[in-house]
Order: structure tokens, then sequence, then C-alpha cells
């Protein structure tokens, strides 16, 4: 390549005029190119959180269960007898939406490594996913592509898909957004980090050769779409998963030995960002020779071989003694292993290929003279209340119209594709509970896994829907039965260089960590994907938080299927908020008001009394009340579990649709034997409970007399989807 | 040289994803369609320079690995 | 019973499947690498499910020339059992070991959701512990799980009773919405003529654990324990 390197091409490589004045500050001359490359990558926004970090700085990140918190390649949790679990959501957005399948599949590739990296074997994987108006055939596409990608990743590597979830908006119409969450489980004297240690040790690459894919996908992932994306496609990885089992078995099999000083996975700037992150951590020296790198393609230069994204690769830190046993661990699995340079003392990154010096820079500035922008932010403004509205239809015809709806419809047809029992371990699978249970081998133990955002609420509040989608988690997590432990945050917004956008950025932050404190909830690893706009129309803000939580003993979770002959409670206040509900949306036709107020208090009461009750045996089904109301959360237990329900009216001073649709939060609906113990301990402990009904063999009957049966219900809320695509 | 192998499904062997591709075809407005099927094809450099030989590696690469003779049948052209 | 479990690149539910067998042996299987060549001793080899060779060139195509799958026909030569699940039963038909291939599922959609088996019969090591004509609950997850032989086969299959396990409705009926995959005859499991080989493409061993919802695939394994160590000197 003859590209001369200057401050033109430094913009094109995503670089500011002040940025690179100061890449050549440091360098004390004109970069090469592949210098400039290395800079521009380690400054893009995906890898240096500039516009981001100042804000997550306060974010709480600690609690006694916390082992590593952000700063590794995944959140690392105590969960009990000497286990951990490893988790962390990350984004795949772009990607996605120039290549669907293989976006959604190298997303799934790609997190699994940052958990097995650091010694857990994954044993879930989760995806929150966002796509646009349903009506364009443009989305069917994506979903179709999306979905196949994700069950063609995770069902070929045998890590179960287990959770997650979809909601639809115009906004992503040019930007879905695709966060995938792995989980894994190590011993908590296991647990590999990425700090390089030892100078003269050798620097191992294994797994995958190296191509020309993806080359700048980090600095993709920080730029606006425009009409040229759809050219874009060449910079597109191809994921393996065949590769990528094989790598998380070797590595599993290395990791079971003493061989290893440090590893971390190769993903968004490859070989640029693993041996930068792994060195300056370490504070030490690294070395490398390009002529010894494994390559798929004749003739790569080492611009391209710094930056090239290929999947399934790991750079590990080897103990010199024991180089030849790691190196017959990879064989056996088929798996390319090289040499491919040494730690050294000087603190600086020195690049070689074909005897020339491609690349020299001091680690140290390149670190911390990252750029780090206090971008300005506005304020967003507060929703005029919401005055009374009418209902035009009543509770039946509207719970039928919301339960087909495209946000509320089941995800059947999306769960039927992904491989949910794989690894013998998974308790609950998807739609069977609030949070997805998956029991831990050889113990009685269990994880309780999610992850949950509701976006127009953080567009109408950004505060108020950053402690939402953090109190969901809580709650989903809870109603099995679960102690929520902590989260992996997943930070999808547009352009922050626009001040309202930063705003939503500024006020999702400060929700979140008032929730995390409230909840002692606290986040351990995270993401963050900005310039989700595609020609200036930016997306919903949606911070995905993926939560996890512990159960001592798997046979106490409980499910949100209903059988019949229980009684049925309402645990939390109801005063009816309509505003910004998918009843006001999707049956009076407007999308306005404030979002339900979050009582973080009044969370944590009422969670942790729903917990006691399900722990002491006194319920058979809980599900919490989120979108779509207390009615829809009826119907939603009554299709899981078959068992239809008799429904008493609300109470007087709040008017029916509003009680049986608002969402009003800190809400779960317990299904227990006897309804009269529980209000008895609800009212001991001050927290509001109602009898509201029964469940029967039978149809759901409404207050108002209406009827409906199960297989009516099912069918409605099946319609969407398989209509749709099939 | 190269040996390109050529699989199909043997006709009779139900073939869903020709048909799908043919009904997207057909919904993209393509008219005067017929039946659609779906294959693979596989390159190989073989080491040689005589035809006869290398088309026969290739057959019997193709009858041992390449393809499934219950379901699938396959051709061999040599360049 | 000495039972051993087969592992080839790529496979993915041999943890499932160990977790099965030590459940109703007692003790762990052995678990063979796909370069091993000695089987000897055994009394049931597995093949387990998942991707072997990530399923790139055909399902269970590259792992049926596999080293291992010498030993293996040596094994089913001598009388020996073989199970072979999902990508198992694949690799048995690419094999030769059973008749008939595996296609893409008639959606060409990936199923993964439970499904209802009827026993066809009842007098295999297999299935002594289920009723003939029974019906059981199992896991299945699987892309190309579209059960294909030319009809003449079928016939064959059928007259010698070697249909092991029909997709049914959880009542019993064989119906065309109880056979997801769109089998051939609803057909999701087969034998050898001996009746010693038996591939399937449901997982039994994801369901033999109440807390996994059920315990409805446990009686193939007693079966075979019950079957196979009473027969060993044999």
């Amino acid at each position: 390549m003859a590209k001369e390197v200057n401050q033109a091409l430094a913009r094109e490589f995503g670089l500011s005029a002040d940025e690179y004045a100061n890449v050549l500050t440091i360098m004390g001359r004109t970069p090469s190119l592949t210098e400039l490359g290395i800079f521009s990558v380690m400054w893009s926004e995906h890898c240096s959180y500039k516009s981001s970090r100042v804000w997550l700085k306060t974010l709480p990140t600690t609690a006694p269960w916390v082992i590593h918190g952000p700063g590794e390649n995944a959140g690392v949790v105590d969960i009990g007898e000497g286990l951990a679990a490893i988790f962390k959501m990350e984004s795949h957005n772009h990607p996605s939406f120039i290549e669907p399948y293989q976006g959604a599949a190298t997303g799934v590739g790609g997190i699994l490594r940052d958990v097995f990296t650091m010694g857990a074997r994954p044993i879930a994987n989760l995806n929150a996913l966002r796509f646009g108006d349903p009506k364009l055939a443009v989305t069917k596409r994506i979903v179709d592509g999306v979905v196949r990608g994700i069950g063609g990743y995770g069902n070929c590597v045998g890590v179960p898909t287990v959770g997650g979830e979809i909601n639809f908006h115009p906004s992503y119409n040019g930007n879905p957004l695709v966060n995938a969450m792995t989980v894994g489980i190590a011993d908590q004297d296991k647990i590999f980090l990425s700090a390089a240690a030892g100078v003269g040790n050798p620097v191992v690459y294994v797994g995958s050769k190296t191509g020309r894919d993806g080359i700048h996908g980090a600095t993709m992932a920080s730029a606006e779409f425009g009409k040229d994306s759809e050219e874009k496609r060449p910079t597109v990885q191809v994921g393996d998963p065949f590769t990528e089992k094989l790598l998380i078995e070797a590595c599993l099999e290395l990791m079971a030995t003493d061989a290893i000083v440090a590893i971390q996975d190769m993903g968004a700037a490859g070989l640029t960002s693993s041996s930068v992150e792994m060195a300056g951590k370490g504070g030490v020296g690294i070395e490398l020779d390009l002529d010894a790198v494994p390559q798929r393609e004749a003739g790569m230069t080492a611009y391209e071989m710094m930056l090239s994204e290929s999947q399934e690769r790991m750079l590990i830190i080897v103990r010199p003694d024991r180089q030849d046993m790691a190196r017959a661990i990879f064989e056996k699995w088929d798996l390319d292993f090289a040499v491919i340079g040494h730690l050294t003392e000087t603190g600086r990154i020195v690049v070689r290929h074909k005897g020339v010096v491609e690349a020299d820079i001091p680690l140290d500035p390149l670190a911390e003279q990252a750029p780090l922008y206090h971008r300005p932010w506005v304020e967003t403004p507060k929703r005029a209340a919401l005055g009374a509205v009418a209902d035009p239809v009543g509770l039946g015809a509207a719970l039928e119209t919301l339960i087909a709806c495209p946000d509320l419809a089941s995800r059947s047809w999306v769960w039927d594709q992904y491989d949910s029992t794989v690894g013998g371990q998974t308790v609950k699978r998807p739609g069977a509970s609030d949070a997805a249970i998956v029991k831990i081998e050889g113990r009685r133990r269990a994880l309780a896994l999610t992850t949950d955002c509701t976006p127009r609420y953080v567009l109408a509040d950004p505060e108020a829907g950053g402690a939402q989608a953090v109190a969901e988690a809580w709650r989903n997590i809870t109603a099995t039965g679960a102690r929520p432990l902590a989260i992996t945050d997943n930070m999808n917004f547009a352009n922050p260089e626009k001040p309202e956008i930063m705003g939503q950025f500024a006020g999702a932050v400060r929700g979140i960590s008032a929730a995390c404190v409230a909840l002692d909830f606290p986040v351990v690893s995270g993401n963050v994907s900005l310039y989700n706009e595609t020609e200036g129309r930016p997306i919903l803000p949606t911070p995905a938080i993926g939560g996890l939580g512990v159960l001592e003993d798997a046979a106490q979770a409980v499910g949100l299927g209903l059988t019949p002959g229980l009684d049925l409670v309402l645990v939390g206040a109801t005063e009816g908020w309509l505003g910004q509900s998918l009843w006001l949306r999707e049956i009076a036709g407007r999308e306005e008001g404030p979002p339900p107020p979050v009582d973080l208090a009044a969370e944590r009461f009422n969670g942790d009394f729903v917990r006691g009750q399900i722990l002491s045996g006194h319920v058979r089904a809980c599900h919490d009340v989120s979108d779509g109301g207390l009615l829809v959360a009826v119907a939603e237990m009554v299709m899981a579990g078959g068992a239809g329900a008799r429904l008493l009216p609300g109470p007087a001073e709040v008017t029916a649709h509003a009680f049986w649709f608002g969402e009003d939060q800190a809400r779960y609906v317990l299904a227990v034997p006897d309804a009269a113990a529980v209000l008895q301990a609800a009212a001991f402990a001050g927290v509001p409970a109602m009898r509201l009904g029964e469940s029967v063999v039978g149809d759901l009957t409404l207050p108002d007399g209406a009827a409906m049966s199960v297989a009516a219900l099912r069918t409605a809320n099946e319609r969407f989807f398989r209509a749709w695509m099939d | 040289m190269k040996a390109v192998v050529t699989v199909m499904l043997k006709a009779g062997v139900l073939d869903p994803q020709g048909k799908a591709i043919g009904q997207a075809l057909q919904g993209l407005g393509f008219e005067g369609l017929g039946e659609v099927r779906a294959g693979k094809v596989i390159e190989l450099e073989i080491a040689g320079s005589d035809k006869p030989t290398v088309q026969a590696q290739a057959e019997e690469m193709a009858r041992k690995l390449l393809a499934n003779m219950v379901i699938e049948s396959f051709k061999v052209e040599v360049a | 019973m000495k039972a051993a479990i087969v592992v080839f690149p790529g496979i993915n539910r041999e943890r499932d499947m160990a977790i099965a067998l030590e459940a109703s042996v007692g003790r762990k299987p052995r678990m063979v690498w796909h370069k091993e060549t000695d089987l000897d001793g055994l009394d049931l080899v597995v093949i387990p499910g998942g991707f072997s060779y990530g399923d790139y060139l055909r399902c269970g195509a590259m792992a049926s020339q596999s080293p291992v799958m010498g030993a293996i026909r040596a094994h089913a030569a001598r009388g020996g059992h073989i199970l072979g699940v999902c990508n198992g039963f694949q690799i048995l038909t690419e094999a030769g070991l059973l008749p008939g291939a595996l296609l893409r599922n008639a959606n060409l959609r990936f199923l993964s959701m439970d499904c209802h088996l009827r026993v066809e019969r009842a007098d295999t090591v297999f299935t002594a512990q289920y009723q003939a004509g029974g019906v059981f609950r199992s896991p299945m997850a699987h892309g190309d799980g579209n059960f294909f032989a030319d009809a003449p086969t079928l016939d064959r299959l059928e007259g010698e009773n070697r249909v092991a396990f029909r997709y049914a409705t959880a009542g019993g009926a064989v119906t065309q919405e109880a056979n997801r995959n769109g089998s051939a005859r609803n057909i999701a499991g087969i034998y050898s003529e001996n009746l010693r080989v038996l591939g399937l493409m449901p997982h039994p061993e994801d369901l033999v654990d109440p807390l996994m919802g059920g315990t409805d695939g446990k009686p193939l394994f007693d079966g075979l324990v019950a079957g196979l160590t009473d027969t060993r000197a044999a």
C-alpha cells in the first residue's frame, strides 16, 4: 500500500485533527501506515470508550460477591461453592445490518470468546434484539438472518440459547440491535486474566488463520450509517462455529494446566487490541513478528494483519517451559499454534514484517493519551402528564389486540430455532419462567438469567427508563425465586456528538446507577455502541441490561405457567399508569406521557417479599407485571400453563382499563394454594397485595364476564411470527 | 489440474431448498420458471497432468466422501 | 455394562450423554477420542449428538471416515450394541451401518422443541422398559432430521419391524402435524438387521432428571443397563 500518511488519511481512518496532532506528538514523527492503523483502532469509540468513559465511571461496580468488575474481558461474580459466574453482553449491531446472518453469528462467537478466555465453560447464551417496522420487507430479511445466525452459531458450538428479548420499532429500521450475552462457569481459583507478564515469555497465537476479514470493523462500529453501507459488505467477518467449539475445548484443556500467564481473545481490531491491551495492562513491552502469523491469504501486509478481524483467534502468553505441551494440545484439536513474538521490557509495541519494523509505538501514551471527551449534553425534557384516556374497546378486545401485537406476540417461532437444551442442564426453557434457569452440572445450584430494557420508556425519560431496565431484570430473576447478583449493560445509543443524544446517555446512566445501588445489583461488565443512526434518524435509546442471579437449589425455581385450583394474588401497588404503555400505543394509538415512575424502595421491598414466599414453598407460579400490564401478565400465565382463570373486578378507585393495562412497576402475580396466608404475610410485611381471582380448568374469564379459551388466546398470541415468517 | 465436482440431490429426493429458491424467484416477479434444484460445487486442485487419471481420482473422492450415494448424484469436470 | 462415548471434533452432546449413562449405570462411561481404534471389551458404543466437523460437507459425512469408525464397524460385526443419537444417527447412516439418510428439515429451519415418540416394539434391549405402542416425550434439536430412504428400503424396514420410533402426538396418533421435520413415514429412529444398532434423531438423554422437566428418556438407558449387564457373558 503506497498511501501517504497525512491528516486527510487520518480523517479517513476516523481520527479527528486534534487526535492526529496528538499522534504526531507521541510519535515525534509521521507514523507509518500500520502505526496510524493501530492508533485509529485503539482510539476508536469502540475500543477507547472516549465519549462514554466519563459516565461509565459513575456506575456502581462493587459488592462483596463481585470478583472482577469492568476492565476484564467479562465480569466475574461469586455464586457460592467455590464457583464463579463469568458473563458479559456485547453488541454486533452494524455488522448485523450489513449481513444479518454473519453479523449475528460472529456476535455470538465474539461474546463466547470473551467468556471462555477467562477460564469459564460457557453454559448459556441470551440475546437482546431490536428490529424495525415489521411491515417492511427489509425487517423480515434481517429478522430471518439474525435468528438463523444466532442459531447457526450457538447450536453448533453447543451452548444453549435460553433467553432474551425482541422489540420492534421503526427507529431501528436502518439500524437493528443485536446484543449477545454469554454466561460461563469457572472455579474461583482458576480465573484467567489478560495482563501479560514475564519479559521474554513467548506470545502465542492460536485458532484460525488470519485473512483480510473485517479490516476496520472497529472504526465502522463507531460511525453512522450512510447510503453507502450496502457497499461495506466485504468488511464483514464470517463465523466458523466448528473452529470455535474446538477452540473452547482446547483452551479449557490448556487452562487445566499451569501453562498460561495471560490470555485474551482477538476481538475487534484483532491482533492490535489484544497485543496492546495485554502488554499495556501488564506494564511490559511486546514484540511481534508477523511472518510467523498463520495466514489464510497470500501477500498480506502488516497493516492488514494488525487490523484483521478474522474470527476464532486467541493470543496467549505461555510459560516457556510449557510451550511444547501447549502446542500438543492445540495440534490435537487441529488448531493453528504459532509463537509470533515475545514480551520485552521496552514498554513499546514493535511489529516486524519481512525484516522491516512496520510499527514501533510507546504503549503508555497510546493508552493514557487516548481521547476522552466530556461531550456536551442537554437534559431530556419531561413529558407532559397524560390526562384521562377513555377506553374505546373494552377489556377483552384490548387483550386480544395486545397479545397479538409484535411486541407481545409469542416468540416461540424464534426459540424453536435455538437449541435450548444442549448440555442437559436447562431447568426452565425460554418462555417457561421470567428468567431462564440453567443448573450447574453436577450441583444443585442454578443460575437465573434475563435480558431487559423498555426503550420507549428510556426515550420518554432516560433516567426513569434506565432505572426501569435494571429493576425489570432484577424482578425477572426474583420471580423465579433466585437472588439477583449482578448485571452486564449494553448501552446502545445514537450519535453522542448531539447534545440531546448525550443527554439520553447521561440520564440512562444516572437511572441505572440509582437502581444498581438500591437493589444491590452492580454492573460487572458491559459494552457501549454509539452512532446507531441511519441518515440522521436515531434509534430509541436502548440500554439493554443482562441480569444474573443464583438459586441454591434448582428445585426451588418457579415458572410462570398456571395450573388449576390456585388463588391469584397481585403483589405491589396499582395506580393505573397508562403513560407510555403498550395499551396506549396499540389501542389508543398514542405514544405519550411520562413512563411509569420507578420506586426503587418499593421494588426492593416487594421483590424481597415475593422471593421469600417462593423460597418458603408457598408459590406455584409467579410472573412479573411489565409490558402490557396486569391482564397481559395473567394471560401469559394462562397460555404458558394451560389452565384458565376467573378474575375479580379491580378496586373501584381505578378505572378498569387503567387497572388491567397500566404498567405500574414493582408488581408480581403469584399463583398460590392459599391466598389468605400470603395476604396475611404481605399485610404483616407492609407490602401491598390483593386477591385477583383463581385459576380454573377452562377459559380465562374477565371481570366483565367476557370469556376467552386458552386455545383462542394461544392462537392470537402465536399468529404474528408464524403469519409473517412462514 | 482443477476438478470441479457438482453434487445434486437425486431425482425423486425432496429438495426443499430448491423449492424455496423457486418460490423466492417467483416472488421477485421472474416468470416462466420450472423446477429449481439446489446442489453444491466443490473445486479440487489435484496434482497431475493426465486428465483421465485426475478424473478417476476425483470420482473416487466424490463416491467416498463428497456425495452420499443414497441421496445424491455427482458429476466431475476436469479442466 | 461397559459403555463408551465416541467424541468427534465438533460433537457437543457428549456431556449430556455421559450424565444420562452415569445416572443409569452408576459410573462414568469411557470417553473415546475419534483417533482411537480400540473398542474391545465394550457392551455399548454411543455416538452422541452435535456438529461433527461442523456438519460442513453433509451431516456426519466426515466423521464417518474417521479412524475410530473401523473399530465401530468391528464392534458391530461382533454383535456389539451401538446407539447413535442425532449427529450419531447421521454418522451411522453415512457409514452405512444403518440405511437411509437424514435430509434438511422440510421447513428448512432448525427445530428445537419437545416431540413425542411412539415405541414401535418393546422387545429390544433399547426399548425393553417401554411399552409397545406407548408414547414418551423427548427433546429434539436438529437442522437435518428428515429421514429419507427409497420406497423399497422403507418397505423393508417396516416389513422387518425395524422402525424403532415414530413421531406422534402425545396421544400416540402418527400424524403429519407431529412429524415436524418431514421424515418419511414419521420415522424418528431405526434398528439394524440384528436390532443391536439403534439410530434416532431426538435426545432422550436430555430428559432423565425431574429437574429438567421429566424422566421420559430414562427407561432407554435403564433398559440398556438391565439388558446388557445380564447378557455380557453370552
